[in-house]
């Protein structure tokens, strides 16, 4: 005999729950289905390509009116159900119907939480849950601002559905990072970039402290650090709850969710639930794939049969265009489990393995996830990847039947496949030059240009030369940059650029640093690369630098000071070495000497008397020599034109302008220039970092010059016919130095590196030209200035001790 | 009973930083990590002297600004292959206050 079945709830759970029953058992139920919202099953998850514009809502309705009157189903949409008697086993519906039922079938599904900010009532608040709220926010287009609070997976895909319309969207998120139940930092990173170039701006670490309101409208969202966030929307997408209450009346034992045992049955052997409103095991659910086979198994209950239902692993892919990304199972760091991580920065991939006992237990893409289907299988199955272990990052593509050497996957690559991408250089034309008889990276690098420019490829090139030659080449260990992290100096300053890393913490997370600040080594470093290649974004850190660039002065063997002071192209005046003479005697210092960069060095100057010192200097005019810096230290010059019958041009007055332009840059490594007035270069500009040689038909620039360790002669760069293109030249090779050069490589190791035609190419160019001088002039907006006036008038008191205690010790 | 002295704000000294207190025998450097907590080390690394406040302070180490010794600010130990110790002296944060104990200096006169 048919028996009724009451199902409460028209959504993606209980609608699957009868596509089950009506084709297995046609005939075994009379089925009446309730619905809240007036309409029938429609595929929730796909709410968000109809906000983008992708769909409409007709293409995700999984029922529609035809379906549920073939199949018999007596649809009572727009009502909610008033009560249930599981003991009468009846239902009353609105307007005191009652109903009988055999079977009852919960699938109540949840409710958004909406935080109770202040004004959190007002009208333009919304959730992200049904197709009104949808509705609503398709209604904003170009010219409104919308809020969205919660970046996690609904907010994320409310605020890119309602960027691609043009809507003005910030996402305001409450942890660090985005997603943080699925993604790690640095996954969290990528997403937040990827999110940002489609316009929206995300706001990490906010709090929201009231909902601002005009005329019982929403006007802005009010943060607690003040910041006001106009809006003609918001939208809170900050989790769900487990809609319980029609389960909690009807007597049924409820917890999160309507607690349910393997086979969805409630506490009443008559009533079954399934979806986002039941608890199993303690666990509730959001997901879709779970909820299927909790419906499967419901089904299954129904008809009598015997069928259990096992939680497992979950996966989530977020649906926001151009944004691939995928998560799965458990990526907290732990004792006993290891991290496999795969960058490849230029594509934007990031790839993350957690390892625990040779079983991978939780993944995490980004960029390209066309094997995530593959890696969730290793999860879920729980295999052993031991005999894979060093390919498996790489994917499916590189697992044959027996274990695989890691180059296997440099080995499978095409000819074709491009290796260097700034000089395009492929598989094959390497292989072509090792059989020629390159056969170590110098000699390729030399003859095709592999890995001479920016260098990021050169483990690829390597691996090349492995695979190609055997056992006849030995891969050099790469140079980690200090025992914090397992990357180079080049991986790091890649990801810097690459993933926009502002800060250093920023760093260390997404670059998994193994301490919690860093070393010496590194952090001097990092605060290069970042105040290099962020000037405006980044805040210089002093704490990170040695101690000479930290106190602007040069630190002694005994723990006194030298202080220089700057003299503009080698030049003083009177007053200047009265000034210097006064300080010398008022300070007590006992050394005064001429240095090799045409300056005067007050040498054993006292910690404490260096802001007092700086004052008085100051006073006379004269500003930080920064004879101490990783930076610009002096332009030395001859006389020129001004005095010198063999002078070609006035080649001390270029030295005084190229100072005054660069004093104050950051570089990797101390950079010193020389300008000669004729090609006697009495100033020995070619022993310089950059030198210049003054000519009757112009300037020689040339760079790469040592006088140390190494003695170099430099090579010419360009000769250019103007002061003005010279000054230029030289701002634009510092600043191409500056943003490739590893840090304390001088201008000549560099060279080495990267090659000179490589340079050559990008100061001929004019417009590359003309980009460098751009931004080296951005970043001397911020840092040319003189740090000793900044110091004395500002912090003098950071120079003295903490405290003196000598007389506490007499007691 | 321990008699502690106290010395600055916690805020005078910067993250990742020091400042030294002078006594009656030289100085002691007071660092402050990137965790807030502080550490009252003789300021002169047994090596030849440097002056331990002026290094680089990294997770609860600090590396001398001469020759590149790293030594714990929790023992005073070097780290690494290099070999030697410096003084410790007990120091705490009190309601954002640095707090060093007396003894120590007078343990510092009877030990010189």
């Amino acid at each position: 005999m048919t028996q009724k079945l009451i199902v409460i709830g028209a959504g993606m759970a209980s609608g699957r729950v009868l596509e089950h029953l009506v084709e297995q058992a046609p005939d075994a139920y009379d089925i009446t289905l309730f619905n809240s919202e007036p309409r029938g099953n429609y595929n929730r998850i796909m709410l968000s390509p109809v906000l983008a514009g992708d769909k409409t809502y007709e293409e995700i309705v999984t029922h529609d009116d035809a379906w549920y009157a073939e199949h018999g189903v007596d649809c009572r949409f727009g009502q909610r159900v008033e009560g249930i008697d599981t003991a009468a086993k009846t239902v009353t519906a609105p307007g005191g119907e009652v109903l009988s039922y055999d079977k009852l079938v919960l699938g109540t599904g949840s409710n958004p939480f909406m935080i109770p900010l202040p004004g959190h009532d007002l009208e333009g608040v919304i959730a992200y849950r049904d197709l009104e709220d949808t509705e609503k926010m398709m209604e904003m287009g170009a010219g409104h601002k919308v809020v969205v609070i919660g970046g996690g997976l609904l907010g994320l895909e409310a605020a890119a559905g309602m960027a691609a319309r043009g809507v003005d969207v910030t996402v305001i998120h409450i942890m660090g990072h985005l997603m943080e139940r699925q993604l790690d930092e640095s996954a969290g990173f990528l997403l937040r970039r990827a999110l940002e170039d489609k316009g929206i701006t995300v706001k990490c670490q906010a709090n929201s402290k009231e909902i601002l309101g005009e005329n019982g409208k929403v006007r802005a969202l009010l943060l607690d650090d003040g910041t006001e966030l106009p809006c003609d929307l918001l939208v809170m997408a900050v989790g769900i709850r487990p809609n319980v209450a029609l389960g909690k009346e009807a007597g049924l034992a409820v917890g999160r969710g309507i607690h349910v045992d393997d086979q969805m049955v409630t506490s009443d052997p008559d009533v079954l639930a399934v979806g986002e409103c039941v608890e199993h095991n303690g666990a509730v659910f959001g997901l879709v794939a779970p909820l299927y086979d909790q419906a499967k198994v419901a089904a299954q209950t129904l008809l009598g049969e015997d069928a259990a239902f096992v939680q497992k692993e979950l996966s989530t892919k977020l649906k926001v265009t151009g944004c691939d990304l995928f998560s799965a199972g458990d990526f907290a760091e732990g004792e006993g489990r290891e991290d496999i991580v795969f960058r490849d920065p230029a594509r934007g991939v990031y790839r993350r393995l957690v390892i625990e006992s040779d079983v991978i237990v939780g993944a995490v893409m980004y960029g390209d996830t066309a094997d995530s289907n593959w890696f969730f299988g290793l999860i879920k199955d729980k295999e052993n990847i031991a005999e894979m272990r060093d390919t498996v990052i790489f994917g499916p593509a590189y697992q044959g039947g027996a274990p695989l050497d890691p180059l296997a996957a440099v080995a499978a690559l095409p000819r074709d496949a491009e290796i260097c991408g700034c000089n395009g250089i492929c598989k094959g034309q390497i292989e072509d030059a090792i059989a020629a008889g390159a056969t170590d990276l110098g000699a390729i690098k030399a003859t095709t240009k592999a890995s001479a420019s920016c260098g990021t490829c050169t483990g690829l090139v390597e691996q090349v030369l492995a695979v190609t030659l055997g056992d006849d080449f030995v891969m050099p260990a790469a140079q980690t940059m200090c025992g914090c992290t397992d990357m180079t100096h080049e991986d790091v300053r890649r990801m810097i650029k690459s993933q926009k890393l502002t800060s250093m913490p920023a760093v260390w997370q997404a670059c998994d640093w193994k301490t919690p600040d860093g070393c010496h080594v590194c952090r001097p470093a990092l605060n290069y690369y970042l105040l290099a290649d962020w000037p405006l974004e980044y805040a210089d850190d002093p704490q990170s630098r040695f101690i000479n660039e930290r106190k602007h002065a040069n630190i002694q063997k005994d723990g006194t000071f030298s202080v220089v002071p700057r003299m503009w192209g080698g030049v003083t005046t009177p007053s200047e070495l009265r000034a210097i003479a006064d300080a010398a005697e008022k300070y007590d210092v006992p050394t005064v000497k001429v240095t090799g960069g045409q300056r005067i060095d007050l040498l054993g100057v006292k910690g404490e008397d260096l802001p007092a010192i700086w004052k008085d200097l100051n006073d006379a005019g004269m500003v930080s020599g920064y004879a101490y810096s990783k930076g610009l230290r002096t332009v030395k010059t001859c006389v020129g034109t001004d005095h010198c019958r063999f002078g070609t041009q006035d080649s001390t007055g270029l030295g005084i302008k190229l100072e005054k332009i660069l004093h104050g840059a950051w570089t990797p490594h101390k950079l010193k220039l020389a300008v000669s007035g004729c090609p006697r270069n009495c100033a020995e500009a070619t022993c310089k970092d950059i030198g210049i040689i003054c000519v009757d038909s112009g300037y020689q620039v040339s760079i790469g010059g040592a006088a140390g360790m190494d003695v170099k002669e430099t090579e010419l760069l360009i000769q250019v016919p103007t002061e003005d293109e010279a000054i230029a030249v030289v701002c634009a090779v510092t600043q191409l130095y500056r943003e490739n050069g590893k840090y304390l490589d001088r201008i000549y190791k560099w060279l080495a590196k990267v090659g000179m035609d490589w340079v050559k190419e990008q100061i001929e160019d004019e417009a590359t030209r003309a980009a460098l001088v751009d931004r080296f002039e951005i970043s001397q907006s911020v840092y040319r200035h003189d740090p000793w006036a900044q110091h004395a008038a500002e912090k003098p008191q950071s120079y003295q001790p903490l405290a003196n205690l000598s007389l506490e010790a007499a007691e | 009973m321990t008699d502690w002295i106290d010395v600055s704000a916690l805020e005078d000294v910067p993250v990742r930083g020091a400042r030294v207190v002078k006594t009656a025998l030289g100085c002691v450097a007071v660092f402050r990590t990137g965790a807030d907590t502080v550490h009252a080390l003789d300021n002169a690394c047994p090596h030849k002297g440097g002056p331990l406040a002026e290094g680089i302070v990294h997770g609860t180490s600090v590396t001398c600004p001469l020759h590149n010794w790293v030594f714990s600010l929790e023992t005073g130990e070097a780290q690494g292959a290099d070999e030697g110790r410096v003084n410790t002296y007990p120091a705490r944060v009190e309601d954002g206050r640095i707090l060093l104990e007396a003894a120590f200096l007078r343990a510092r006169v009877a030990a010189e």
